[in-house]
């Protein structure tokens, strides 16, 4: 294992496919000359040249589009957004044509394409950059959903995104990628897409928790240790397809769970885990399923209104006092 | 300098006319008549012989034309018929577009184009019935019934098919040409919009990083003079072509009712467009005989005006030729036209009775592995 940072995890699993597979390439805005615009392609462009790590204008829907006619005639690109709150810029290339090409044809399009990038809010930002999609994305037939925790899973992740053949949203934080974390230093190291982690053990409650907020979980569940509660976290790293069995097992145990997801709360991600448990262990639960989002507000400037704004380790506990009765 | 400002306000609203929003485009209306769709720039006086065409090659190219208008006629019918539903857009006038383009570029460049597709296909061999079948939903059509009058497609003859979303594939034509720049493989793209599309933002993105890249692509709008119910007049200001000029984009216009006159440009541009890849932006002006769709009531252009386009018939045109310069008679017409006409025939009994898709094909071709997960 060594220590890396997520940012240092993402460049290492690019890098790795550019130098296994010659169709891969990447572009966006900033990665080539300047590095990346958060140090995520530092040294590719020394490495592969100006062929295959390319600068684009800042014309999202032009050179997403780009990269899926480039993936329809037998390329494999990797388009990084600065952050998927431009990528709505490109939102009809994504959902129109990539999610599309090969269905409406009948199966004559392959469509191996990987758009990656920041998504959802990193600090006092305003209501524009503070967006989560990937609940969004995952709405959408013919679309993967990735939204990674760690330096680990993102590596093994978005090695297995870039070799799908099928279009994958993969996504990352800024505020993230400076976060360290134990990567494996296997050979060709892949994590199959679909797959979640259960990433910390205990009886008492399930909290399912992905991208940024499994951070906010793992802090809350810490706290609630110290009163004696044991919380159970499961990362589905993968929102789409979802390892679904993994938190029914979970609760199954359990009896109760807490769902946090940093998108707002109307038809997100929080709101299908909930109905999908009800479902599928409906008489395992012991209390209603609960969940902690951001509000149906947008993202406020004024840091009191942020904090306020963000899911917070004191929103879970609250949350798991709830479905355990102790408030 | 307050009490200045205040003056000058006051002075301007004094002034003010009523104000509307009525489109105002290229050309003038006079004594409140639209203009005509488009102007035709004079034809090629080229003959066959100077272009490099062969007389069979002549003969193709009416066969072809023959073959894409007999095609809409009798899938119009069909429709009318309620065999079908979903959007019917015809391609009826704007044949030589279709066919001059692909008898000038070689068989692996790579063609993409809007909904307005039927002709495309055909030229790039979809099969009379491949393509009935897929107006009729059938899992024999080219897509598999999958896609329908709007997304034909054969990929193994690089045509990656029509698009639905206006303007959206604009960018994928790049993108087309940009693996094939980035393989070296020598073929060029090219990528077909109606005139409605100009105005859409994927162009102009589409176009910058083209010229930034030096992408391998022909962008080529078929001005047919109407995006949907607004005449090119009243949807889009200057000329279109001169788009080009903001981007540094070679350009030209060409008249779309004449097939030697496509493929002369096409012929040409493409040679430029492989040996310096470069973009290049073609307007090409046409004119569809038919509403934009079935449920068109084409109230925003006269009688009159199509008559005038229709005297400039591309099938006719070239018929024309064939027969003054004694390539083909009145008998080998006949032949042809009855050759034609029993192989549509053909292909809209064979749609009419091909079995659907099954139900379960409903989950097939949603993702590239055997047994892919679907959500519930």
């Amino acid at each position: 294992m060594a220590e890396l940072q997520f940012r240092e995890a993402i460049k290492e699993a690019i890098d790795e496919e550019m130098a296994r597979e010659e169709k891969v390439f990447i572009m966006g805005e900033e990665v080539a000359e300047y590095n990346g615009a958060y140090k995520t392609t530092e040294g590719l462009l020394d490495k592969y040249g100006y062929k295959r790590v390319i600068d684009t204008p800042i014309s999202e829907l032009g050179f997403a589009g780009i990269g899926v006619g480039a993936a329809m005639n037998g390329l494999r690109p990797i388009i990084e957004f600065m952050t998927f709150n431009f990528a709505v810029l490109a939102a009809d290339q994504i959902i129109n044509h990539a999610s599309k090409a090969g269905y409406m044809t009948g199966g004559q399009i392959d469509m191996p394409i990987v758009f990656r990038g920041p998504n959802a809010s990193a600090g006092q930002l305003g209501a524009t950059h503070s967006v989560a999609y990937d609940s969004m994305y995952a709405h959408f037939p013919g679309l993967k959903v990735i939204y990674t925790s760690e330096p680990d899973d993102a590596k093994g992740l978005l090695k297995s995104a870039i070799r799908d053949d099928n279009p994958v949203i993969f996504m990352e934080s800024e505020q993230m990628y400076g976060m360290k974390g134990e990567v494996s230093d296997e050979d060709d190291y892949l994590i199959p897409i679909g797959k979640g982690k259960i990433k910390r053990e205990g009886s008492d409650v399930t909290i399912v928790a992905h991208g940024k907020m499994y951070h906010v979980a793992t802090q809350a569940a810490a706290q609630l240790e110290k009163d004696g509660v044991e919380v159970e976290i499961i990362d589905p790293r993968t929102v789409k397809p979802l390892d679904l069995p993994l938190i029914i097992e979970s609760i199954k145990k359990t009896n109760r769970c807490v769902v946090v997801d940093e998108a707002h709360p109307f038809a997100g991600f929080a709101a299908e885990i909930g109905f999908l448990i009800q479902r599928e262990a409906f008489d395992y639960l012991d209390a209603p399923v609960q969940r902690v989002t951001l509000p149906d507000v947008n993202a406020p400037f004024s840091k009191p209104l942020f904090d306020e704004w963000l899911p917070s380790p004191k929103n879970v506990i609250d949350a798991v006092n709830q479905v355990t009765y102790r408030s | 300098m307050k009490k200045f400002w205040h003056q000058k306000l006051t002075m301007a609203k004094k002034k003010t006319k009523e104000i509307n929003f009525a489109p105002r485009g290229i050309g003038e209306e006079k004594d409140g008549v639209v203009q005509k769709g488009v102007d035709l720039p004079s034809p090629t006086k080229k003959k066959h012989k100077s272009l490099g065409l062969s007389e069979d090659d002549l003969k193709a190219m009416y066969e072809q034309m023959y073959l894409q208008r007999r095609f809409e006629e009798r899938a119009m019918q069909q429709y009318q018929k309620g065999k079908f539903g979903g959007f019917l857009h015809l391609y009826i006038g704007q044949e030589a577009v279709s066919t001059g383009t692909v008898f000038a570029l070689n068989d692996d460049d790579d063609i993409i184009t809007a909904y307005r597709d039927h002709g495309w296909g055909l030229c790039r061999g979809i099969t009379p019935k491949e393509g009935m079948a897929e107006l009729f939903g059938k899992a024999a059509g080219c897509s598999k019934g999958k896609g329908g009058s709007m997304h034909f497609a054969k990929t193994e003859n690089h045509f990656w098919g029509g698009y639905g979303i206006v303007g959206g594939h604009i960018p994928i034509g790049g993108g087309l040409a940009f693996a094939n720049k980035y393989d070296q493989n020598g073929r060029i793209a090219t990528c077909f919009f109606g005139d409605g599309a100009v105005d859409q933002g994927a162009l102009h993105e589409t176009f910058n990083i083209s010229q930034l890249w030096g992408l391998p692509v022909i962008y080529v709008v078929e001005n047919n003079g109407y995006s949907m119910g607004t005449a090119a007049k009243r949807h889009t200001v200057a000329e279109i072509v001169d788009r080009a000029k903001g981007y540094g984009m070679k350009s030209k216009v060409v008249n779309g009712m004449d097939v030697f006159s496509v493929y002369e440009a096409m012929k040409e541009v493409a040679e430029d467009v492989r040996k310096n890849s470069e973009p290049y932006f073609l307007e090409i002006r046409t004119y569809r005989y038919r509403g934009h769709s079935m449920s068109d009531p084409q109230k925003y252009r006269t009688k009159e005006e199509l008559e005038t386009y229709q005297k400039n018939d591309p099938i006719e045109r070239l018929k024309t030729y064939l027969k003054d310069e004694k390539i083909l008679s009145d008998d080998d017409f006949q032949e042809i036209e009855d050759k034609i006409e029993e192989e549509v025939l053909e292909a809209v009994e064979f749609a009419d009775n091909a079995d659907f898709p099954e139900k379960s094909a409903l989950y097939d071709d949603m993702f590239a592995e055997e047994d892919p997960y679907f959500h519930n």
